[in-house]
């Protein structure tokens, strides 16, 4: 369904031998993939696979034991994101990486309006101009489906599912080449899902975003990923393109993860 | 002319000249000696002494004369003499196994070695105004204890457990302890910051705090392991004569909190514990010391976060009697340059709503 | 009395070499703030004891000493402030801007003009302007170190977007030198001009919380603010109604019951000065 030449365009996220334990099997070990600009892989498993330990040493929010995180930055340099001083990386984290949480409360300020959630990252990287700040913002709101004209309205105030856009403007406005998700469609109900999906999908492609998802929920995974890791005990089992993957599962953990779930 | 608020000097003299009265009271009634301060308030020299962070009953008991009773006060002119005097060295750690025990009590075990011992304490006393008190005191003489309070070493309850290794051995780091007069509070603050910041701490807040910690916030199921109170001779080390030498005895006293089990994959469940340690007859504030210190390990034993007495940066940042008590009562001082900004920009944010509201 | 039992400048040598040290890397760090082992003084914290631990460092015995509080001299805490120093220092002491090399200051900077041999030190309530944003101290120093400051503008930004105008009017942040955001003290913003490139050499001391900072002579100070929305002192439409200026910061007096009020300078010295000025020339 994509058409991507591997062979000529540089990896965004190469993961060597990365490794960051909690316990026995527990965390993420020995885990290696390379992630395409464009490219949505989804990280999939049960509760307690590591995904979510994955996810964020992957986004700079959690130091591996060992192992290494590059990524390929719109100036062609390479970044190993934890070799790199704390200042360099949280200012990749905060222009180039995007991280939306499952819980928009984790991502939002409850009690700044949504225009100042939206505008936070921009003045973060020095924007100082209040009505250009705005307008991106009011820019960003129709963007995600919500009306201009709620952008004085604190986000405590909002949906859930409004509460999610929000926080998916917020991250956006810099113009991420690379996001993470962390589960961002779970705890809303199935219709609310589903209209996040699509808005997901359309932002992924109109924006030419990279995302790495983390989902226990294969449905997310076959609407929104061109590739899937499977997790299981902290390792990937399985890795492999969505509809491969989800249609001839070849690890028995996976096939009884496709069954469980799909039927 | 106006007057407003600006006082002068002659206002701030007559001001102090008043509170001198207010502290004599009826000069008919004879004025309080400091030793009479010293030997029949021994508690508040206690608190004094603890809170000021300076072993001196003398000048504890003077404290509390030139500040009426007021406690607060009493430890802040303590605190401020003490902080003019240069340091000479350090002693060496006072060792509270060969304290001359006043009192010793354990509540994790009926008895034990070297036995339980209630010395004066309030515990027990029915709490009924003793109004032959307002008259004049009959003192019966003192009891005997029946053996003479033990002089070898009385080794401490938890060493009991210790031996079990049923209580998470405290680990010498080997590094030279935190010295708060000499460096800042730094976050994260070790352990012996923390536990120097609590040792002169507010005994009211840290005292709320622990209780915090028992109703439910970090609960950690405390055991009163053993409250010792009794004389520790000081030493000093003397590079002239090459050798440590007893520079006197100072009252303290002392509360081993055992709680709650941790442990993980790699070690068997274990007691863990809280400490507390005051100078002078201070029981309540090192019980709740070790409460506060037991909360405050939470990093050190992988609990998580969650209640305010495990929060360092929020106890330690508020546990100090004369931060606190200064900072609520600077509120006196005049603001009104701040409060003039203010009336201009609510009158400013006012007009302009008003306005808007006009346009509607 | 017991004056003598103390040291000159009531802390002794050792605490002042303490101070003095950390006074040098404020310097040379303009803006950030230098954790110190602050002493208990004889006053309460939140009175003023870090101007106090900075004055009594870096006075001498030629120097000569004013002190204001809210732009007074004959404030309480300024007369209290300036009786200790002339109990444990004896130095030479005056209400006059002019005269003073070392100017101690509770929310006022003068109105005259600083010079090159003067020092102002700042008593400081609450150093870190990023207090009231992110309680925690571990945060907020990672915050300086990093200049990660978009949230300091966020404060701003709902200000204009619920008020139409940033709504601080004192203890308004500015950034020092292009990197630390400081809190200038609770001075009015109507101050906040005289921070920038001044010859004067500023020092802040914030006691209870044990830090030092400094504003270097000659050195940028900017107050934020947004390019459409630029940063704009106080102004008044009166003028003092005792010396008649119409460039100092006003003090609203309430005179009686009905409303009746004064308009006068908060600056004391300044007034006074003037007014002397017109009964010079009135003559």
């Amino acid at each position: 369904m994509f058409d991507f030449n591997f062979q000529e365009i540089q990896p965004i996220l190469k993961v060597e031998n990365l490794n960051k334990l909690f316990g026995f099997n527990k965390g993420c070990q020995n885990i290696n993939f390379e992630l395409f600009p464009g490219e949505v892989l989804a990280i999939v498993g049960e509760s307690g696979s590591g995904k979510s330990t994955l996810l964020n040493s992957l986004s700079g929010h959690e130091q591996p034991d060992s192992g290494d995180v590059i990524y390929h930055a719109k100036n062609e340099q390479d970044y190993s994101l934890y070799k790199i001083n704390e200042s360099e990386r949280r200012l990749l984290m905060r222009t180039e990486l995007g991280f939306v949480h499952q819980n928009p409360r984790d991502g939002l300020r409850l009690r700044i309006s949504a225009g100042g959630n939206i505008g936070e990252r921009l003045m973060a990287v020095g924007e100082r101009h209040y009505g250009d700040i705005r307008s991106k913002g009011e820019n960003w709101l129709e963007q995600v489906e919500i009306n201009s004209d709620r952008i004085d309205e604190q986000p405590r105030f909002f949906s859930g599912g409004m509460q999610q856009r929000l926080q998916i403007a917020r991250t956006l406005v810099t113009h991420p080449r690379l996001v993470f998700m962390d589960e961002p469609t779970g705890g809303l109900d199935v219709s609310v899902q589903a209209r996040l999906l699509d808005l997901i999908r359309q932002l992924v492609q109109k924006h030419q975003l990279a995302v790495v998802l983390v989902t226990h929920d294969l449905s997310v995974a076959r609407l929104l990923a061109h590739r899937i890791i499977v997790m299981k005990q902290s390792e990937i089992v399985e890795t492999g393109l969505t509809d491969q993957v989800l249609d001839d599962p070849q690890h028995p953990y996976s096939q009884l993860l496709v069954s469980s779930i799909l039927n | 002319m106006y007057v407003a608020v600006k006082g002068g000097e002659r206002a701030i003299e007559n001001a102090h000249k008043l509170l001198d009265h207010l502290r004599r009271g009826d000069a008919s009634v004879p004025e309080l000696s400091c030793e009479q301060i010293k030997q029949q308030m021994p508690l508040a020299v206690s608190r004094v002494m603890a809170e000021g962070a300076m072993y001196d009953p003398d000048l504890a008991a003077l404290a509390l004369k030139q500040s009426a009773g007021d406690l607060v006060e009493a430890i802040f002119l303590v605190r401020a003499y003490r902080t003019t005097l240069p340091r000479f060295g350090y002693s060496i750690a006072i060792e509270t196994s060969e304290m001359r025990v006043e009192r010793r009590i354990s509540a994790t075990y009926k008895d034990l070695p070297g036995g339980q011992v209630l010395g004066p304490t309030f515990d027990y006393t029915h709490r009924l105004l003793d109004f032959k008190l307002a008259a004049e005191s009959q003192l019966e003489a003192a009891p005997k204890t029946e053996e003479p309070v033990k002089a070898e070493p009385l080794a401490r309850a938890s060493e009991i457990l210790f031996k079990e290794q049923l209580l998470k051995a405290e680990v010498d780091t080997e590094q030279t302890p935190t010295d708060l007069v000499q460096e800042p509070l730094q976050y994260p603050a070790d352990r012996s910051a923390r536990l120097q910041a609590l040792a002169r701490g507010d005994e009211g807040f840290l005292m709320s705090l622990g209780f915090s910690t028992q109703r439910g916030y970090s609960r950690n199921h405390p055991f009163a392991g053993e409250i010792r109170m009794g004389w520790v001779e000081v030493y000093v080390y003397s590079d002239e004569l090459d050798m440590e030498i007893c520079v006197g005895e100072i009252q303290v006293s002392e509360c081993s909190m055992i709680n709650q089990f941790a442990g993980d994959k790699n070690n068997p469940p274990q007691f863990t514990q809280g400490y507390g340690l005051a100078f002078g007859f201070n029981e309540r504030k090192t019980m709740a010391m070790a409460l506060v210190d037991r909360a405050l390990r939470c990093d050190e034993l992988d609990e998580p976060v969650e209640s305010p007495a495990q929060n360092q940066e929020f106890v330690l940042s508020h546990c100090d009697t004369l931060d606190a008590s200064g900072f609520v009562s600077h509120l006196k001082l005049p603001h009104y340059v701040d409060f003039q900004s203010e009336l201009e920009l609510i009158r400013n944010l006012r007009s302009r709503f008003s306005e808007e509201k006009d346009h509607e | 009395m017991s004056e003598q039992l103390y040291n000159f400048g009531y802390l002794d040598e050792n605490s002042k070499r303490m101070i003095r040290r950390a006074l040098l890397k404020a310097v040379a760090l303009p803006g950030y703030q230098v954790p110190f082992a602050g002493k208990e003084m004889p006053m309460p914290y939140g009175w003023g004891t870090g101007g106090v631990q900075l004055t009594a460092s870096i006075i001498g015995k030629k120097d000569c000493l004013k002190v204001i509080d809210q732009g007074a001299d004959d404030t309480t805490n300024a007369v209290s402030i300036r009786n200790f120093f002339k109990r444990v220092c004896d130095v030479e002491t005056t209400e006059e801007t002019g005269d003073a090399t070392v100017i101690q200051t509770r929310h006022r900077i003068p109105e005259q003009a600083l010079t090159e041999n003067q020092i102002m030190v700042f008593q400081v309530p609450i150093p870190e302007p990023l207090r009231y944003i992110e309680p925690s101290e571990t945060e907020t120093r990672k915050m300086h170190a990093l200049k990660e400051y978009g949230v300091m503008h966020v404060k701003l930004y709902e200000d204009i977007a619920r008020h139409g105008e940033i709504a601080t009017s004192y203890a308004y942040p500015a950034e020092v030198n292009g990197h630390y955001i400081m809190d200038p003290s609770p001075i009015p913003k109507f101050d906040n001009p005289k921070l920038d490139n001044s010859p004067t050499l500023m020092l802040f001391g914030a006691g209870r919380e044990k830090r030092i900072y400094a504003v270097p002579p000659y050195t940028n100070v900017k107050s934020l603010d947004f390019e459409d929305y630029p940063f704009t002192p106080q102004t008044w439409t009166r003028k003092c109604d005792l010396c008649g200026s119409e460039h100092s910061y006003l003090d609203e007096i309430v005179t009686d019951d009905k409303g009746s009020r004064l308009w006068v300078c908060s600056d004391t010295d300044f007034c006074q000065k003037n007014q002397a000025k017109q009964e010079q020339s009135n003559v």
